[in-house]
């Protein structure tokens, strides 16, 4: 079967764009090791400004790799990997992803990390 | 609050009514969604059931909230892996949105346990699923890898 996926190249590069920054990945681990996030609970225990922060995650938002839901007066945050999936899709065949799977497992033993 | 929650969305250039129908009948859900097909009535309170293609009901609700073209609000539970049954009734929501000519589709799951396993399992399964829903819808394939042996999301 074809694995055909089309991503229009617009949002590939504001995927990789919004990769880019350290402090956007950052953001993107935070949301993974918690996610749901409001603004001001991104903020704490970062050596950010909230204006900075609020630029990145917009920035994230436009690239689709962070998706809000507003709850009441609260805006949440998540991580999308929808994006991020598409890409390997894209470029890691079928064939391919079972050997990838193993190697990032057996890396992830090695180093002692218990990797959702 | 002790909860687990997911929110993904993905964009696919395709209309609303497209998209409903392959979310909601079987012989499209079965192309995309690995042999999985669903079974409702698809009304509030009907019966909802998701069936690997030998038959067995790999999950079961009922319809919470229906509005055709625009959500769809399923009472969602785990039924073959006595761990995930444990933790109860998830709640899954599907929001269809028209931007422009792509069509916003917001998958929200979440259960009210913390820490819990059948979010970490459907949490895998549905950027594969919806990434096998954009690639049929918009170009008549799904993705090609899994078919031999169904993933429950």
């Amino acid at each position: 079967m074809l694995l055909i996926i089309t991503i229009m190249p617009a949002d590939v590069d504001k995927v990789f764009k919004a990769l880019a920054a350290p402090e956007r990945r950052l953001l993107l681990d935070r949301l993974r090791a918690n996610n749901g996030q409001t603004l001001s609970q991104l903020c704490q225990h970062l050596d950010m400004t909230r204006q900075a922060v609020t630029r990145h995650l917009n920035l994230l938002e436009e690239a689709s790799l962070v998706a809000t839901i507003w709850q009441g007066r609260e805006k949440l945050h998540y991580l999308n990997p929808m994006p991020i999936h598409e890409i390997a899709e894209r470029w890691i065949g079928k064939y391919e992803r079972g050997r990838l799977r193993a190697l990032a497992e057996l890396r992830s033993k090695l180093e002692g990390e218990i990797d959702g | 609050m002790a909860k687990s929650e997911f929110v993904y969305v993905t964009y696919i250039r395709t209309t609303p009514e497209k998209l409903w129908r392959a979310l909601t009948e079987p012989e499209f859900q079965r192309q995309f969604w690995y042999g999985i097909t669903q079974e409702s009535d698809w009304k509030p309170g009907a019966s909802w059931c998701m069936k690997f293609s030998d038959g067995r009901i790999a999950d079961a609700g009922e319809v919470v909230e229906i509005e055709p073209l625009r959500r769809l609000v399923l009472k969602w539970r785990h039924e073959l892996r006595p761990e995930l049954k444990a933790e109860g009734y998830s709640r899954m929501t599907y929001e269809l949105e028209q931007k422009g000519e792509e069509v916003k589709l917001t998958v929200q799951h979440e259960i009210d346990v913390a820490e819990s396993k059948f979010i970490g399992a459907v949490s895998g399964g549905w950027p594969m699923i919806l990434s096998s829903l954009k690639s049929f819808l918009e170009t008549g394939e799904p993705l090609g890898q899994m078919d031999r042996n169904p993933k429950k999301i």
